[in-house]
């Protein structure tokens, strides 16, 4: 068993042995935060573009950070300040870069398919970091490695994932990676805010918050964002808070004592999480950010620096 | 390292497990001999059998001193020379709960060869602190060196052609102690 593929687009395209290659890799490379020197020369003369169209504070910084560590050259490209701003097209642009012979590609895009169509038009690996409302599988495989940190296994455990599940990219590559792994998962979330037919990727639906976190080994939360008030799908902040925003009184009544609480960042404090729970002993969320380096290192590892990768 | 396809036969056996345990042993006496005694003295393991072979030592020197020596593990596969050209890197991880700073470290392994592993091994130590000096302990020296390195503390030289391989079967992994040469099955 090893790693055969070119690029790394979605949970959805993995088998739970693939996974577990990702999250084990990861957690041996965990050892690397601790050291004086950080630094491995795994992936010397290697080159890691960053290519985000999309903001992002930790993705793309883990990113970075992980390609340092073992000894990458790390290039940061953002679409402002680019030839993007004088119109250039994505594909242009990617075909641009690619033509300084990267090794890896990491791209984040506001639009869905980003990633595969990087993927099918250059030759080096494609990692998505975030392709509009489809996936984004660092984050899955970030959340994946806490989970069995913090409870010692996965399989068997019940996840709820609340908020915004229809535009949510973290929940749909969570979703994948969960049941493959053996996983039960609920959603819940206001109803303009879960996409039809969702129990077909073999989840629960949950309408009630309360309902929804009595039981669980993990609560997961979900940025709301604020266009969608906008768009029309909730009333209010104040009213999406009330009604699905996590308190630690809500935790209280409701929620197992050894639940732990996660969140993809950035946090709404206030909206769907109150800040006792966001800073609370139920909350794995800085323990979330430090494991996507081990994540990111640990798929950048694969992906450069093996033979079934672009490595060879 | 073979390809995996390759299939090998035993062609003779080298130590057996009372030999194995006396060349333990003297290793054991010689480093105490050499560093006067137990104090400042750290093991670190190569995975997978050389970690093995360093609790033995350890073992071994605290019958003869008294003195308990911190067992460090070392995972080299991200300071190899060749990890492009290997198929999928398996990361094990290192785990060296101690500090190496000031310290003498006996590095371990099963079977020295080319010096590579080693070579990379340096590199990994070097990484995780200042050590007062690190000496080379293994259990076969079967020839063959590609870099200019030597081992302190050799269990048995063994000359052997590049075609044939060393295997050190231990007791926690492979239910009996013995080494044997192998070579490739012919088709």
């Amino acid at each position: 068993m090893g790693w055969t593929r070119k690029d790394l687009l979605a949970m959805r395209d993995l088998d739970a042995s693939e996974i577990l290659l990702l999250v084990d890799t990861a957690a041996s490379l965990q050892e690397i935060a601790t050291r004086e020197i950080k630094k491995v020369p795994a992936l010397r003369g290697k080159t890691v573009v960053n290519l985000f169209y999309e903001a992002s504070t930790r993705t793309r910084t883990s990113f970075e950070i992980a390609g340092k560590w073992l000894s990458a050259d790390v290039v940061n490209f953002a679409a402002s300040g680019s030839s993007t701003a004088k119109g250039e097209s994505f594909v242009d642009t990617a075909k641009n870069i690619a033509a300084m012979s990267p090794d890896v590609v990491v791209v984040r895009h506001s639009s869905s398919g980003a990633a595969a169509l990087l993927a099918r038009e250059l030759p080096c690996s494609i990692v998505n970091a975030g392709d509009g409302t489809h996936e984004h599988p660092t984050q899955a495989l970030l959340d994946l490695l806490t989970i069995r940190e913090k409870k010692g296994h996965v399989e068997g455990l019940h996840v709820a994932i609340v908020g915004d599940i229809a535009h949510s990219r973290v929940a749909r590559s969570n979703i994948h990676g969960m049941r493959k792994l053996g996983m039960t998962v609920t959603v819940a979330g206001p109803p303009t805010l879960i996409p039809p037919f969702v129990q077909e990727l073999g989840v629960k639906v949950s309408h009630r918050l309360d309902d929804a976190i009595r039981d669980v080994d993990v609560i997961m939360m979900l940025r709301l964002q604020h266009e969608r008030m906008a768009a029309g799908l909730i009333p209010s902040l104040r009213e999406y808070s009330r009604y699905w925003g996590l308190s630690l009184d809500r935790l209280a009544r409701h929620a197992r004592p050894d639940v732990l609480i996660m969140h993809p960042g950035p946090v709404n404090r206030g909206v769907e999480l109150s800040p006792e729970v966001a800073d609370g002993p139920y909350s794995v969320i800085l323990d979330q950010v430090a494991k996507g380096v081990a994540v990111r290192m640990g798929v950048l590892l694969l992906l450069a620096g093996s033979k079934g990768g672009n490595g060879a | 390292m073979s390809s995996p396809a390759r299939r090998f036969r035993e062609k003779a056996q080298v130590l057996d497990e009372t030999a194995l345990d006396r060349a333990l042993t003297r290793i054991a006496h010689e480093i105490l001999e050499r560093n006067g005694g137990a104090t400042e003295l750290a093991f670190v393991g190569l995975r997978t059998r050389g970690v093995t072979l360093a609790h033995r030592l350890a073992a071994k020197i605290a019958k003869i001193d008294g003195a308990t020596l911190p067992v460090g593990t070392l995972d080299i596969t991200l300071y190899r020379d060749d990890l492009a050209m290997r198929g999928t890197p398996v990361i094990r991880g290192t785990d060296i709960p101690f500090s190496i700073k000031g310290k003498t470290v006996v590095l371990v392994d099963d079977v020295l060869f080319t010096g590579r592993t080693i070579r990379a091994a340096l590199d990994a130590i070097i990484d995780l602190g200042r050590p007062t000096a690190i000496q080379l302990a293994t259990l076969i020296d079967r020839g063959h060196r590609e870099l200019p390195i030597r081992p302190d503390y050799v269990g048995k030289n063994l000359p052997t052609s590049r075609r044939e391989s060393v295997s050190v079967r231990l007791r926690e992994h492979d239910g009996e102690d013995r080494v044997v040469i192998e070579e490739p099955e012919e088709v």
